[in-house]
């Protein structure tokens, strides 16, 4: 549903007596209804900014997630697990580009954002800033990481932004398959030899923390949150989601005959929720600011692939000149010849 | 079957060599494609190792000399024009090989008939980098034309007959000879002049002689799975 059309925005333009205050009212008023904001509709400045900001990082945030867990495809212990993990590094690369496309049709570029990732002013998640150290890291990430990013990411499907929506509704489908398939590897592993259960414990004990640390801040920390609330691009705050991530772990790490490396976790029959430890914010703190294990790496293996693939970029660009004809001389005779005129 | 582990092992190793560019390449569009194409020959592989055996236990319990793939699909990626012009070379190799076996009532027919859609498409996806990169920048330019020289004498390894694969190898290196140099021209590049095979390479892959980036390949892929033994994954 359009909020204001363009024409109508293009009509306001015209009226700069109280014209903002209009697009604005009208803006305010889709949003309450729920209705989808779409590209061509007007916004404000800072809900634009802030629908870039957030995209971009989700973006962001799958291209360089193919890294930790790239980095065990070459050792994944059986053709079946490798085909896994490689499709599901595919899939991640896809919802870059879903992501990408989406965040373009509010008026930026794929190149301008990446660039901004390649020079650190743009962030990416940061659990992406964790190693893989065995190959139960593989399964960890699927079953905690890729829970969390669930849970945050379902009711972005219904977020106000039309194309941001409409991304999340595919990538939620592909994510929920991931995440079983990591739950799948974790329980055999748990099953399997003593060794092996003991990779697993030890993998969900290194990545449980960073996992709760995926839904940001705590609400009264939380930057963005009221307004991004506001304007339905959240619909739940860090706290909330936060606490909803935890009671759907414990009953599954029972599951898996596994333990979540928290002495705190217990059933509070009161809230009818779990209570839950303290997260180390100032290590949350560090990490974002760059001092995680992993920033340096993640980043300068990024900046890497994309410096040494700018020849096979300019490649495809000075190919596509040559061979296509110019936009005023395209309109030739069946003939289908391709020279372009002299 | 030693039939199976030569095309199986062809398939694994190529599908591993290009699995190690995840995370690497020059644009989000070639991450999915290359990662597809490694998929694709990934599945290729578990059907005819599983014809031979046990696709795991082939996989990751021979030693190097057991494997039975030609040298040009373990080469190195090297940069992305080596990787492609390994991806022309082979994927115009296995195509006329799939075609020529799905037209057949040999053991590989069901499997090639299915597989040839998916060759169709990474020869496809070879030969439009190889023009974009041959006619793109003086740079790109250069650099497949080393990667097609440097390849080239791995070639000749690609019509060495294979044991109990009941096709005509000759028709196969005349179509192979018909294709990859016809792409090479419109990419304005030259044919590499050399023999397509050295002393050491000719069918030397077929009985286990490898080069030496394949062992360190295969230690780095068996390391885990051989580090638990018995263990299910």
């Amino acid at each position: 549903m359009a909020a204001v059309t363009a024409d109508q925005t293009a009509q306001a333009a015209d009226r700069p007596q109280g014209a903002d205050e209009v697009l604005e009212a009208a803006f305010d008023a889709a949003v309450a209804a729920d209705e989808r904001i779409e590209p061509r509709d007007w916004m404000p400045d800072a809900y634009r900014a802030s629908l870039v900001r957030q995209m971009a990082q989700h973006a962001h945030s799958e291209i360089i997630g193919m890294q930790p867990e790239a980095n065990w495809i070459s050792r994944a212990p059986s053709l079946r697990r490798k085909a896994i993990l490689m499709a599901k590094v595919q899939d991640e690369a896809g919802h870059g580009l879903y992501l990408y496309s989406a965040a373009e049709t509010l008026g930026t570029g794929r190149e301008e954002l990446l660039d901004k990732l390649h020079a650190g002013r743009q962030r990416y998640s940061s659990i992406f800033n964790y190693p893989t150290l065995t190959w139960a890291d593989v399964g960890a990430i699927g079953w905690l990481v890729d829970g969390a990013a669930i849970t945050n990411q379902v009711p972005l499907c219904r977020c106000s932004y039309g194309p941001y929506a409409r991304a999340m509704v595919r990538i939620c489908k592909e994510e929920s398959f991931h995440q079983r398939q990591g739950y799948e590897l974790l329980l055999t592993l748990s099953r399997g030899t003593p060794a092996q259960r003991e990779m697993a414990q030890d993998a969900v004990n290194r990545w449980w923390w960073p996992s709760l640390m995926m839904f940001g801040p705590p609400d009264d920390a939380s930057a963005h949150s009221a307004q991004s609330m506001a304007w339905k691009i959240k619909r739940h705050s860090n706290d909330e989601l936060r606490q909803r991530f935890v009671d759907i772990c414990v009953p599954q790490a029972e599951a898996l005959g596994l333990t979540l490396p928290d002495p705190d976790i217990r059933w509070n029959e009161e809230r009818g929720q779990h209570d839950f430890g303290t997260i180390d914010w100032k290590e949350f703190q560090e990490v974002l600011k760059g001092n995680g294990p992993c920033n340096e790496q993640r980043l300068g293996q990024r900046r890497r692939a994309h410096e040494e693939g700018a020849w096979v970029r300019d490649a495809a660009a000075a190919y596509a000149e040559k061979h296509t004809a110019p936009a005023h001389a395209a309109p030739r005779t069946a003939a289908g010849n391709g020279e372009a005129t002299a | 079957m030693s039939a199976a582990l030569a095309l199986g092992d062809d398939a694994l190793v190529l599908s591993h060599r290009l699995g190690e560019w995840a995370g690497h390449a020059p644009v989000l569009e070639e991450e999915v494609a290359l990662a597809n194409i490694a998929l694709d020959l990934l599945g290729q592989a578990r059907i005819l190792l599983s014809l031979a055996g046990d696709e795991d236990e082939l996989a990751y319990l021979r030693e190097e000399r057991a494997f039975r793939n030609v040298q040009l699909v373990e080469q190195p990626n090297g940069d992305f024009a080596h990787t492609i012009a390994r991806q022309l070379y082979f994927s115009a190799y296995q195509r006329l090989l799939y075609e020529q076996l799905a037209s057949g009532e040999g053991a590989f027919a069901g499997l090639a008939a299915k597989a040839v859609k998916e060759v169709a498409y990474h020869q496809d996806h070879a030969e439009h980098w190889t023009l974009r990169l041959g006619d793109g920048t003086d740079e790109s330019h250069d650099r497949m034309q080393r990667a097609v020289d440097g390849l080239w004498r791995f070639t000749g390894e690609l019509f060495e007959p294979v044991e109990g694969v009941d096709i005509d190898w000759q028709a196969l290196r005349s179509g192979w000879l018909e294709s990859v140099p016809a792409v090479l021209e419109r990419a304005t590049l030259t044919l590499p002049t050399g023999p397509q095979s050295g002393a050491w390479t000719a069918g030397a892959g077929r009985q286990g002689i490898h080069t030496e980036p394949f062992g360190r390949m295969i230690a780095e892929m068996q390391h885990l799975h051989r580090s638990h033994p018995g263990a299910s994954w």
